[in-house]
Order: structure tokens, then sequence, then C-alpha cells
């Protein structure tokens, strides 16, 4: 088999594997080279045709397409090094990546290893919603995939499950060309997507959206018939009685994200319990020396925009461990408290100021946002929403941590500890 | 009655409180910056919106090629505006970006082709 030394190999070459190749080419690392599965780069942007994507980053708004195409562009122009048709199936912890290409097994040996993987949506099967098994049920990313990158046409009549963003901008999508949306139906009390997309997907075009709602029972045998929603109660339990029969020929799951980390999982890389994505500091370092992680999959991102910059941070740390010039693990663990989903980093060396994202646990109006080190509270924003939808960031600044933090080598440092109350 | 929207200028996302009888100042509440007014002051009077869509191609490696707008119209002008691009036939090379119909009904955006469609065979993806 062949072998290469590398210094930087970068696994995906989505949102996130573009901004960092471009960002450590700018930054003197030559000798990088981009790994991506699918025959061109771009990752999912390159089926999201609608716009939005940008507004941060280049203040205006683009389509993913376009987005994707700045990256490649600029990647290009720096003559970093992609591989696509190229699927890594083998990680392991001494960063020898296993690539199957059109040439047969390559392998290279690496300085460094970059997971920028994306992540997957959640299936019906992971939801075992109970019916038969008939064509025509697809999740989001799937009938996206369908009708914007192989130009078919999903159906003629559907039900969404979910309100997750894919959900709601493909609802927009077949309603514009010609398909019936019948509803969507969320389970838990609230929208998951962002509100932008409840506006400008769902009501401009009439879509109801219905909350405390799941599919209970699917009907037909070679094509989907209909689909049975109910209301469920508090506990999520579907309320007897409350089902009702909606005929349709597709049903649509937008029912989450999950970061795709089985490459991760062979490497020995720790995962955190609630993102499903690895265990990181404030750079980007995983578990396993060497390895680093940014982008979707280390946490689901609302905006790409984020994710292009969180690749950019990666970067930079990463061009630091190629020059030896990262300081060492730090100790300061850092918690979600109250009414916070997850925060990341997971744990903080806390001698350079740093960026927490973090996401709120339920929606809520007019609440504060505080971390606290230890007894102090180090940081304090008001905020009149928060929505699970959307991910915060907040920068961290290492002069405002708790003194005892920098000085205490010897004794186990204070926890991070990040509440949302009111 | 008070509506309450989300300002969809920036990813700040400002709740916005506006009350559509009122008019002048006081009439929006809670825009962190003048931008986010004026969202709201349009999104009362003249909510406007973009979409992306698909149009036929010929010849090209991929029967169709995804379109946006460039700029938002009046969301009421959303069905004619679509039956004008659907009414389009290209013919492949299409480019990343040309402009497929200028000046939609005199609103001044345009639509435009999203990526390139070369000509040629269709590719195992298009299908």
């Amino acid at each position: 088999m062949k072998s290469e030394k590398k210094a930087v190999v970068v696994i995906g070459a989505g949102p996130a594997g573009l901004a960092a190749a471009v960002a450590l080419k700018k930054l003197g690392v030559e000798d990088l080279v981009v790994l991506e599965r699918e025959d061109a780069p771009g990752g999912i942007l390159r089926q999201c045709i609608h716009d939005g994507f940008g507004l941060t980053r280049f203040g205006e708004s683009l389509s993913g397409p376009e987005y994707a195409g700045r990256f490649v562009d600029e990647a290009a122009k720096l003559g970093v090094d992609f591989r696509t048709g190229a699927s890594v199936i083998g990680l392991d912890a001494g960063r020898r990546v296993t690539v199957a290409t059109r040439e047969g097994l390559v392998t290279y040996e690496a300085e460094a290893v970059i997971l920028a993987m994306g992540c997957r949506e959640r299936t019906r099967g992971a939801l075992a919603i109970p019916g038969s098994r008939p064509s025509g049920v697809y999740t989001a990313g799937v009938a996206q995939a369908y009708m914007n990158l192989h130009n078919r046409m999903v159906g003629r009549r559907a039900v969404i499950l979910g309100s997750g963003d894919i959900g709601m901008i493909m609802a927009r999508r077949l309603t514009l060309e010609g398909a019936a949306v019948e509803g969507v139906y969320e389970i838990l009390p609230h929208a998951s997507g962002l509100p932008r997309n409840v506006a400008q997907c769902l009501d401009d075009f009439g879509i109801p959206l219905r909350l405390s709602h799941t599919v209970v029972d699917l009907r037909g045998s070679s094509r989907l018939e209909s689909v049975t929603v109910a209301r469920v109660d508090e506990n999520l339990i579907p309320i007897p009685g409350t089902g009702r029969e909606i005929p349709c020929d597709t049903l649509i799951l937008s029912v989450g994200l999950i970061p795709e980390n089985e490459l991760s999982l062979q490497a020995g890389v720790a995962l955190h319990p609630r993102t499903r994505g690895p265990l990181v500091d404030e750079f980007f370092r995983t578990s396993v020396e060497g390895i680093f992680a940014a982008g979707n999959v280390l946490q689901v991102h609302d905006l790409v925009d984020f994710v292009s910059l969180e690749a950019e941070n990666l970067a930079r740390a990463v061009a630091r461990h190629l020059a030896g010039s990262l300081p060492a693990g730090g100790g300061i663990e850092v918690r979600a408290g109250e009414g916070v989903g997850y925060v990341l980093p997971a744990r903080v060396g806390g001698k350079e100021d740093f960026t927490l994202s973090l996401r709120a646990r339920r929606p809520d109006r007019d609440v504060a946002l505080r971390i606290s080190h230890g007894e102090r509270i180090i940081k304090t924003i008001k905020f009149r929403r928060v929505l699970p939808a959307e991910m915060l960031r907040v920068q961290v600044r290492a002069a405002d941590l708790a003194p005892s933090a920098a000085g205490s080598e010897s004794r186990r440092p204070e926890p991070l500890e990040v509440s949302l109350t009111c | 009655m008070l509506r309450e929207f989300t300002c969809l200028v920036c990813p700040r996302g400002c709740v916005l409180e506006a009350d559509p009888e009122k008019s002048g100042d006081g009439r929006v509440k809670g825009a962190a910056c003048p931008k986010g007014l004026l969202y709201a002051t349009q999104e009362l009077d003249d909510p406007r919106r973009t979409f992306s869509t698909s149009v036929r191609v010929l010849a090209g490696e991929s029967p169709l090629v995804p379109v946006r707008l460039t700029k938002p119209i009046p969301r009421a002008a959303i069905g004619e505006a679509l039956a004008l691009i659907h009414a389009i036939t290209l013919t492949a090379p299409v480019q990343a970006g040309q402009v497929l119909l200028s000046d939609i009904l005199g609103l001044g955006s345009e639509a435009i082709a999203v990526r390139s469609v070369e000509a040629g065979e269709r590719t195992a993806e298009s299908l």
C-alpha cells in the first residue's frame, strides 16, 4: 500500500474543511491535502440553492454553491491539493489515515489531522415511527439532494415531520415547484429551526406549523398513501383520540442532525455527551494528540458563516501546533449550568482569550447569560430572547479569569460555568 | 394589535415589536440598529422576499440549473416572478452568476444561475 507523509490531512471539503485549508495555506502550511468522498468540494452547500449564506462574512446573501465557490476559487488560487472521490475509511490515534480512492487504497501519515466531516441526518429508524415501509419517506437533506443535485421531484403532496431548518426550506421549495405541503408537525412545543425560516418558508406560503404534534402511523404499500398525526402531551406521548389521517405521497423528516464521528471514534477521540462531537479545548484539540475538529462534526451550527470562522480559528491553532508553539492542554473545565444545553470548548487553559459557543436549553425571554469562575461572575450579557435554534457565541478574555486559574499548577483549577437565567 | 417578528437583516435576529396602527417614531421597538427599524417598517408595509427555483437546460450535463433572485421583491409578486422564470429554457453552457432574466417585473431584481452547467452528456449525479 502507498504511504505518504503529510503535515496536515483535512478530512472533508465542506465549509469547515475548505476554510481550514485556505487559512492554513495563508499561514504558510504548504504540505496539506484535503480528502473529499464526493466528486466535488463544497459539502452540503452544494445542494443548498436558497440564499442567506454569507451575510456575516461577505455582507451579501449568497446561495450555498456560490458561498462554497468563493472558498473553492481561493483554494485553487493558493494551490490547495484536493483529492475528490476519496473516502476515508480508517483513522488511528497515530494519525494514519486510510483512504479508498479510484486508484486503490492510499495511506497518509499526518502530523496533524483535521476532522471536518460535518453531520448527518437523524433518520426514521432513529425515531421508530410505526407503520408500513412504503417509498416516499425521505429525510429533508435527501429530498433536497434529489431536487437540487439530481433534478428529481420527490412528490406531489407532502407532510413534514419536524421543524428543522432544512425541512422548512424544503417546504418552501416543494411549494414553489407545485407540490402541496399539508403542514409541518413538530413534537416539541416550539419550532426547532430559525425564526426566519418559520417566517419566510412557512408563514409566507400559509403552511401550518403544528407544535406538540407527531406522526404516529404511516399507510401505503408501494408508495406512501397517508400519515396519521396526533397531538402529544407534555411528556411527548401521543394523546389517544387526537389522531388525524392526512392523505399524502411524501413524508419528509427534519428531526435533527448528528455530528458524523465514526472516524473520530476509530481513533479513540472522546465525544461530548450532548453535542456528540469531539470534546475539544479552546485550540480545537480533541482528546487525541494532533487530531483537531471544527464545524458541524464538532457541533451543529446554525449559520455557515460561523463554521468558516471556527475552522479558521482551528487553522491558526494547527499552524501553531506544527510550529510547536501551542500551550499545553488546559485544565479548566467548562460546564453548562442552568438553562444551557451545552457549551464548547469543554475545557480551556485560560492563558489566552477564547470564544465559547453554546445553546439555550429552551426558548426564553429576558434572560442573562452569566459566566462564573469559582465564586466570581466574570461576564454577564442580557438577551431579550434566546432560542435553542440559535448558537450563542461569547468572547472571554483570559485576563477576566480568576487569578487562581493561571497560577494554580498544583491544585485542580476551579471550573468555568455558563448559565442562562432570569 | 402588536405584531412580533424576528429581524432578518443579520444573524443577531432582534425581536421586533411593531404596532401596525401607529405611524412614525415608536411604531417599532426592539431594533438594535437603524437597519432593523427600516426592515420592520418594510415588513409591515411591503414585505419583500427572494426565492430559488430551477430552470430547464438543453444539451447540458444537467437538465436543470438552480436559480436565485439577486434582490428581494414584494412578497405578492413571487407567483408572477416564478411563472416568468419557469418559462425560461436555456441551452448549455450556463455560467454561475449568469443573468437569466433582468429587472423582473420592473422590480430591479435579476434571476441568476447559482452554478454552472457545462454542455455535454448528463452525468450520473445530474440524473
